[in-house]
Order: C-alpha cells, then sequence, then structure tokens
C-alpha cells in the first residue's frame, strides 16, 4: 500500500519502521530536515521536507497515488487539517492524532463530519491499557483478541509456585481445555511448548484465556495478587487524565502525585471529585509514605521523565506490595528494561503504531483470510496473530490432529460466534472464525501459511 | 562494523560478475572464437567463491554509511581483479598490471587503453571490454539491489555509495523499485541507441558494443580510429546525442515518465549542463573552423560538438584528433574533463551540479565581505540546499585536487611531457579516457611504468566511486577491526 505519514517524532517514525519492515511504500513527510534524514537512515522509506498541510508539499509526497494518510504531528489542529486536505485532493483514507481532552466528546462528530478514517489518541490508548492491567492484577502484560473477548496475558511464575516443576498436561488439570500457554520465556529462550513442556520457577508466561478462566489460572500458579482498591498515580499528564477518569469509574480509589500547581488544579476542574490530587513531587521518598504508597494495591510511574518513572517503580516494586505500571516514552533499551523488575511496561508509542499496524492489515485483507490483529509479545520474539477466516483454504475444514502445522506454530484459540474455543484435535476451523495464533516465525500473511 | 554482511555483499557481487561472463561466453562461441574457455574458467571460479560467501545470510544485517562505503570500494576493486584475469588467460594482454588497467578502465567508464592495436582483439574480449562500462556505468551495487531482496533502511548506504552527485535521493520510496526503475530507463536508452546505429547502417556487434560505451559513458571503441572509423554524420551525430543524454541526471528522465513535465524542466543542473556545452562548441567551433578545416563550419561544428558531448560527458570517444587542435580547444576540453557529467548520470568528473554549487557558496563568501550578517543560504533547485552538502562539496574539491597533484607526481617519474603527464591523470580520474598529447584520442596508455599505471587504477577507481569510499579503505582502523573480527570468528569456530 501507498502510505504518506507527516510528522517524524517517536510515534511517526516508529510507525514508519514498522510498515516499511511489511513491505508498504512509505513516504514521510516533515518540516525538519533532520528528523526526515534520521528516519530514512533506518528504514527503506522516502522523505520530504516541508509542511504536511500544503497542497504542494503533499503533491511531492505523491498524494495522488496513496491509499492512505496519516498525521502523526504534534498538534492536533495541524493533523485535523492535514487530513482533510489530503482527503479533498485523493480519494485515500486518512488517520489522524487528536490527544487533547478537550475533543474527547467531539471524536465521533470530527470523524464523521471530516470524513477521516480513524482518529487515534495515543494517551487514551495507553490509559485504556494500564486500566486494563489494573483490572488482571496478576498479568504483566495484557493484549486482547476477537474484540476484547479472548485475552493474551502474561505472567511470571513466582518462586514456589505449585505449579512449577510439572509438565503442563498434569498442570493444568481441570482448567485444559479452557487455557492454553502458548509461549515461555526461560532466561533469554523462547519456548512454544508442547503438552510435555515442565513448567519452571520464574518462567515468563504467555497464555490465552477468557476473563473469567484467567482468574482461576492465576490462584493455580499461585500467583494471585489481591483484588486492587487504591491507586497511586505520580505525573499529570495527559494519560493521567484519562487513567484516572477511566479508573474512578470502575470504582478504584485514585490518588494522583503531580508537582506542577497549575495541572493540578486543572485536572482537578475536570476529573470526578472523587480524585485525590495531590500537589508535590511524586520522586519525594517521604510524600510518597506520607500518601500511604504502603497500603496502596496499584501503582502507576506516568511522568515525562523515563528514567523517574523506572527509579520509582523499581523503589515502590522491591518495598512495597502494590503492583507496578511504568510507562517508558523515548528509552530504546527494551532487552534491559525487560530485565528490571518494573512489573508492567507501557510504551505509548508502541500501541499507537500497533493499532494503526493493524488498522493496515484490517483493510488490506478485507479479502481472503488475512491477519486481523498482531501482537509483538516476550519482548518481540513471538507474534499472536489473529485471523478472520472469509474462505476456503487447505487450512479449513480439516481436523486440527490431521493439520501438519509448520514448525514452532501454535493455534491457540479460535472464537466462533462469540463462543470461545481453546482447541483440542478433534476440532476444527471453520469459515467465519476468528483463529489466533502464536509463533516464532515472521512472514504468516495468511491463515493457510500455517500449514506444512 | 558489520564485516560478514561485508563479505556477503562481495560474494553476491561476485556471482553478478559471474552471470555477467557469460555474455561474452556466448560471443566468443557464436563467432568460434577459443577466447570463451577463459570466460567460462573465470565465471565458474567467481561464481564458486561468491557462493562461499553469501550462500549463508549473515546473523545481523544492521548497516551504516560506513560499511555502505567499504562495499562499494572493495567491490569495485573486487570486479577489476577479476575481470582482468580472462584478459591474461586468451594471453591478449599478458601482463596482469596492464589487465588491470583495462578492467579497471572497463568497470569505472573511463575507456582508457594500454592496448597499441584495438582491432587485433577477439570479438569475445572486445565484447567484454565494452560490456564492463555498461555494468558499470550504472553500477553494480543498484544492481544488486534492483535484483537481490535486501531489506532495510540501510540499503539506500549502499546506493548513496555507489551513485555520483552531492546527494543521492530516490525516486519512490523503496530502494529496490527505484534501483529497478533506474535500470530499467538505463536499459530502454541503450536498446533505443542500438536501434538507432542500426537504422544508419552500423553491423550488429558495433552497434551493441558502441552503445554500451555511449551508456555507460565508457568510451572503449572497437576500432583504432574509434567513432572516427564510421564516415557517417548520422551515426556520429546519434552517438553525440547520446553521449549528452546519458550524462543528465537520470532523475530528469524519470520525471518525464512521471509526466511531471513542468518538474522535470526545473533542474536547474540540467540548464548548467546544456549551456556549458553550447557555450564550448560554440568557442571551438569558432576556434578550429579556419586553423583545422579551412572555413568547412559545418564539418568544425560537428566534430567540436562530438568532441566536447565526448569530453563532458566523460565518455571518451574521438571522431577528429583534438589533440592537434589550437591551444585555446585543448584548453577548454582539459577544463571540462573536471567539469564532468550530472550529478545521478552514468558519467564522471566532479559533477556539474558540485560546480554550481561552489560558484554558488563562493558567491555568497564575496556577498559576506560586503554584508557581514547578510544571511544567504545556497540555493538549487529553488530550494535551499543542506550546509553539510555544501560542506561535503568543498571538501570533496579539495580531496580531487590532492589526489590529482600527488598522482601527477608521482606520475612525472616517467619523465614525459607536461601535458601528456597532466592530463593523462585528469583523463583517468574523471574516467574520460583519451587526454592530450602522447595520450591523445590517437595515442594510448601503454608506454607508462608500471607504478604510474597502478596509480591510475586507484585514481579511476577514486573518481568513479567520489574518492571517499576509497579513500575510507585507506584508514587503518578499518582493517585492524576487519582482521580481529575474522580471527575471532575462526577461534570461536575451532
Amino acid at each position: 500500500m501507498n502510505i504518506i505519514i507527516v510528522g517524524c517524532g517517536k510515534v511517526g517514525s516508529a510507525l514508519a519502521e514498522q510498515l516499511a519492515s511489511e513491505g508498504h511504500d512509505i513516504t514521510v513527510i516533515d518540516t525538519n530536515p533532520d528528523a526526515v534524514e534520521r528516519v530514512t537512515e533506518v528504514a527503506d522509506v522516502m522523505g520530504t521536507v516541508g509542511n504536511g498541510v500544503v497542497y504542494y508539499v503533499q503533491k511531492e509526497a505523491g498524494i495522488e497515488y496513496a491509499d492512505m494518510f496519516i498525521a502523526m504531528t504534534g498538534s492536533d489542529e495541524l493533523n485535523l487539517l492535514c487530513c482533510l486536505i489530503a482527503k479533498k485532493s485523493s480519494s485515500c483514507r486518512t488517520i489522524a492524532r487528536v490527544r487533547n481532552p478537550d475533543y474527547l466528546t467531539e471524536r465521533g462528530f470530527i470523524k464523521e463530519k471530516l470524513g477521516i478514517s480513524m482518529i487515534i489518541n495515543p494517551e487514551m490508548e495507553a490509559a485504556n491499557e494500564i486500566t486494563r492491567l489494573f483490572t488482571i492484577p496478576s498479568a504483566i502484560s495484557v493484549d486482547t483478541f476477537a474484540r476484547g473477548r479472548i485475552e493474551l496475558l502474561e505472567t511470571r511464575l513466582p518462586i514456589g509456585s505449585p505449579i512449577a516443576g510439572s509438565p503442563i498436561k498434569s498442570a493444568m488439570g481441570r482448567l485444559s481445555g479452557k487455557i492454553l500457554i502458548c509461549a515461555i520465556e526461560r532466561g533469554r529462550d523462547v519456548i512454544i511448548p508442547t503438552g510435555d513442556t515442565v513448567l519452571l520457577e520464574g518462567d515468563k508466561i504467555s497464555f490465552v484465556a477468557t476473563h473469567r478462566d484467567s482468574g482461576a489460572f492465576f490462584k493455580k500458579a499461585g500467583i494471585a495478587k489481591n483484588h486492587i482498591k487504591t491507586i497511586i498515580i505520580v505525573g499529570g499528564g495527559k494519560i493521567t487524565f484519562y487513567l484516572a477518569k477511566k479508573l474512578s469509574e470502575y470504582g478504584f480509589r485514585v490518588k494522583i502525585i503531580e508537582k506542577n500547581r497549575e495541572h493540578c488544579e486543572f485536572l482537578n476542574s475536570i476529573l470526578p471529585s472523587d480524585v485525590v490530587i495531590i500537589n508535590g513531587d511524586g520522586s519525594d521518598q517521604r510524600l510518597l509514605l506520607e500518601e500511604g504508597i504502603a497500603d496502596a494495591d496499584g501503582f502507576a510511574s506516568i511522568t515525562d521523565i523515563d528514567e523517574e518513572n523506572i527509579m520509582l517503580s523499581l523503589y515502590v516494586g522491591s518495598n512495597f506490595k502494590a503492583k507496578t505500571v511504568t510507562k517508558i516514552n523515548k528509552l530504546n533499551f527494551e532487552g534491559i528494561i525487560d530485565r528490571l523488575s518494573l512489573g508492567s511496561v507501557i510504551y505509548p508509542k508502541y500501541i499507537t503504531s500497533e493499532m494503526i499496524i493493524s488498522y493496515v492489515r484490517a483493510l488490506e485483507n478485507s479479502t481472503g483470510s488475512g491477519v486481523q490483529t498482531l501482537y509483538n509479545i516476550v519482548g518481540g520474539k513471538v507474534q499472536a496473530l489473529e485471523f478472520a477466516v472469509r474462505t476456503e483454504s487447505r487450512a479449513v475444514g480439516v481436523p486440527l490432529c490431521d493439520l501438519d502445522l509448520k514448525k514452532n506454530i501454535l493455534l491457540c484459540c479460535i472464537s466462533r460466534h462469540g463462543k470461545i474455543i481453546i482447541p483440542s484435535g478433534q476440532d476444527m476451523i471453520q469459515v467465519g472464525d476468528s483463529v489466533v495464533v502464536v509463533t516464532t516465525e515472521r512472514g504468516l500473511n495468511d491463515l493457510k501459511d500455517i500449514v506444512r | 562494523m558489520n564485516y560478514f554482511m561485508i563479505l556477503y555483499l562481495l560474494g553476491l557481487v561476485c556471482i553478478i560478475q559471474s552471470c555477467s561472463m557469460l555474455l561474452p561466453v556466448a560471443v566468443g562461441i557464436f563467432y568460434g572464437e577459443n577466447e570463451w574457455k577463459a570466460y567460462a574458467f573465470v565465471a565458474a571460479v567467481s561464481l564458486v567463491v561468491g557462493l562461499a560467501f553469501s550462500l549463508k545470510k549473515p546473523k545481523s544485517n544492521v548497516f551504516y554509511a560506513k560499511e555502505g562505503f567499504v562495499t562499494v570500494a572493495l567491490s569495485w576493486i573486487v570486479l577489476s581483479l577479476c575481470g582482468a584475469v580472462p584478459f591474461v588467460l586468451t594471453k591478449e594482454i599478458p601482463s596482469y598490471v596492464d589487465a588491470v588497467f583495462e578492467a579497471a578502465s572497463g568497470f569505472t567508464t573511463t575507456g582508457a587503453s594500454i592496448l597499441t592495436n584495438v582491432e587485433a582483439l577477439s570479438q569475445t574480449s572486445l565484447f567484454w571490454r565494452s560490456f564492463t562500462h555498461w555494468i558499470g556505468g550504472m553500477g553494480v551495487l543498484v544492481f544488486l539491489l534492483a535484483v537481490v531482496p535486501l531489506t532495510g533502511g540501510h540499503t539506500m548506504q549502499l546506493m548513496r555509495a555507489e551513485s555520483p552527485g552531492p546527494s543521492v535521493g530516490k525516486f519512490v520510496p523503496k530502494v529496490r523499485q527505484t534501483a529497478f526503475i533506474l535500470y530499467s530507463i538505463y536499459f530502454a536508452m541503450t536498446i533505443l541507441e542500438i536501434v538507432l546505429l542500426l537504422a544508419g547502417g552500423m553491423p550488429w556487434f558495433d552497434s551493441i558494443c558502441t552503445a554500451f560505451g555511449t551508456a555507460g559513458t565508457g568510451g572503449f571503441a572497437i576500432k583504432n580510429a574509434s567513432i572516427g572509423f564510421y564516415h557517417s554524420f548520422y551515426l556520429q551525430g546519434v552517438v553525440t546525442v547520446f553521449m549528452i543524454l546519458f550524462a543528465v541526471n537520470f532523475t530528469v528522465y524519470y520525471l518525464l515518465l512521471a509526466k511531471k513535465f513542468k518538474q522535470a524542466f526545473k533542474n536547474e543542473e540540467l540548464w548548467w549542463f546544456l549551456g556549458i556545452i553550447a557555450f564550448s562548441v560554440l568557442c571551438i567551433t569558432l576556434n578550429i573552423r579556419n586553423s583545422c578545416y579551412g572555413g568547412r563550419t559545418y564539418e568544425a561544428f560537428h566534430n567540436a560538438a562530438f568532441s566536447v558531448a565526448s569530453v563532458i560527458s566523460t565518455t571518451g570517444y574521438s571522431t577528429a584528433d583534438f589533440a592537434k587542435w589550437p591551444q585555446l580547444s585543448q584548453f577548454i576540453l582539459f577544463i571540462l574533463m573536471f567539469i564532468g557529467a550530472s550529478a545521478g548520470s552514468t558519467g564522471g568528473g566532479m559533477k556539474v551540479s558540485r560546480l554550481v554549487l561552489l560558484l554558488k557558496s563562493s558567491a555568497r563568501e564575496i556577498s559576506t565581505i560586503l554584508h557581514p550578517r547578510s544571511v544567504k543560504a545556497v540555493k538549487l533547485d529553488k530550494k535551499r540546499v543542506d550546509p553539510a552538502v555544501v560542506k561535503n562539496t568543498a571538501s570533496f574539491f579539495v580531496i580531487a585536487m590532492l589526489v590529482y597533484v600527488i598522482s601527477v607526481l608521482i606520475v612525472s617519474f616517467d619523465e614525459f611531457d607536461m601535458t601528456t603527464t597532466m592530463t593523462a591523470v585528469a583523463a583517468t580520474m574523471n574516467n574520460i579516457g583519451p587526454g592530450l598529447s602522447l595520450v591523445g584520442p590517437t595515442g594510448n596508455f601503454s608506454a607508462f611504468s608500471n607504478l604510474s599505471k597502478v596509480v591510475m587504477i586507484i585514481d579511476m577507481l577514486a573518481g568513479r566511486l567520489e574518492y571517499f569510499p576509497i579513500l575510507v579503505l585507506f584508514t587503518p582502523a578499518i582493517w585492524k577491526d576487519g582482521f580481529s573480527a575474522l580471527r575471532r570468528k575462526l577461534l570461536n569456530r575451532r
């Protein structure tokens, strides 16, 4: 697909890199020549320097032939205007990043009236993800398939876990058929397990389950953390606004610590009154203790400074019982960050680019049995893919035990008419299903690719 | 440095070399000559070596500018060294240094020859000589990018290091497609020239070889009298026009194909290039009309145009012995040698756009003396040029001059007259071919000592790759790291 991306910031460049690596033709536009240069160095994309709102610049970037136009600059209004002009000058689909809370209630209206295909709000998406993590406290990360009906959870087996040391087949017991462990990260290795694989203490495991069954599994594995009631958030930016709003809707008790007085007052004016807002420095230990960090069940460090977030989470994670969530904006040392005990880590830029990529995929695969959703799990070493089965193929209508799957591929879940099936050998894939596959291989584009 | 990726790419280059040698093999068999065996042998060896290096893809394919430069420089050295072997095996050029000179001269599209009698060569070798021009013109790595699916942003580094011009861009988002488009245009134009030459009555073999030489702006002729052998104004005219066409920035053709006519003709370099040609042709015509052509204006114009096109496009074909022209004409040609073709073309030299940038930034320096606080960016195509590019152009000029002076110093050991020495180096360094005096259109480079030939081989490669890649090879750190990386790898294997 021909895709134009305006704005080469953190999200814009991450997006350009990922889309280019999937084989799309990408052109980036930015007013800053250095930013354009940086992207073209790392990814096979073409760069145009200029203001993305200007029609001439869009034309130079090839708007006539573009299938999609994505506006990712720092300014909401600029993004909307870009998309509007792109829409008027060609028949491409448009995606705009709009993050100002002021426009929150008008999203639908703007989308419809301006003819924009998708409005994306990275801060809100990040807040949604954090909320999901707090509602399932035992999981390190949560991804959803089949419109949220299936969850792919990641967790770490604690020392002394009752199921450690036994093979998966026997460990599952009553839960087998409802839960499927699809990837195990042990040290630097990643294992796609079979029923005979033995679980060990300290394994980071990913599994699919419905919301109800996952609770039972956590209890069995001895990871059950208490239900979360009170949450402390350090940092009062846009994510905090969306997060606090959502959490308080869900009935959590939320406390926000923010340094800047004006931000505090602003948050206070727009958030429900049961959210407690403290004006102070979150990196001050005494303040944290005073505000009851020892009793808090959840802790989110989402200031603008990555280093501060990491330090705070390390401190809270090692001294208190709270489940920690850390936001990382910019740092690129994923390998190191994964090894720190930071609890859950949130990368807003990847959340945004993953959403857009899944939109692009869905568009591209509106026929055939293409990829609907894609998540990189276990530090990017494993991909979890959701295929929508629309046509017959050699993988369809055959009992799974007779399917000759490629190596390192696991079929974890079938969603049929809203019902979730953790498949056994007798089940088969049918047209109309959604199928979730976990794999360490790259380049699966269609369901039929899973068969040898 | 990612040495294993470099070796992998060198392996691929060997395979391409091997495939390209199959053409002279076919020609040899067609004409019933025995020389094809030498080519088949070298092709087979280089295929085996290439496969050995490229069978396993290296784990890490991270690639930065320095790897790009080193890969390109080494590839061209490997090409020249291997491409020379058949000449020695067929005993047509017994000395290996001479053979390397001939091969490097071919790949770098120089066209300087050490042969005293070209017509004595077999058809096979004549074809191979011309075909090296065609491969070298657009570049081997650009070809590799077009046919091998390499992924990632780093592939652009290869293209940048090999393609001529101060700032290399893409036509379309993907490097692979850009490379493909470049080669398609190149191929189509070559075919067109072959057809036009055939239409003028030139034999098949001659038109193909001549077209290869023109397309790469090379200049190896298959006759001792070069294009002057064909006494036809039409044939010589076709060659003149195509020499100029192949020296134009290929971006212009892409824009024309994309029907962006306005943008295509806005290319400032194109107008400078054509302006310089028009001015030089006018001066030389007036200068040689009476002294050499006895007042026959059309003949004077024809030969002036051919020589100017040949020198500025850095091709090096000839119809007249311009070494016997008046001093003014000779000197104009000498200056044109350094200016060279346009950026993004197949030609060599300093490039017109660099000249324009140098002139403009010098003008800016003068105006800053008058208005010390003035703010004025250097512009090309009505767009501000990145100051880094302007800086790079200035250092390019200095480096080119340094290389020139040092080479002239070394070559002057051979005790030739000044014109011969100076133009010989200028003609090899700027990839033209013939110089003036002893190395003029009717002369050749056989009289030089081996030392001078080696210097000129390096000059040709350095000039074709625009100095930086070859000079990077002279930094010791790259070699030290390379050897220790290889040693580690070998020790680990044990």
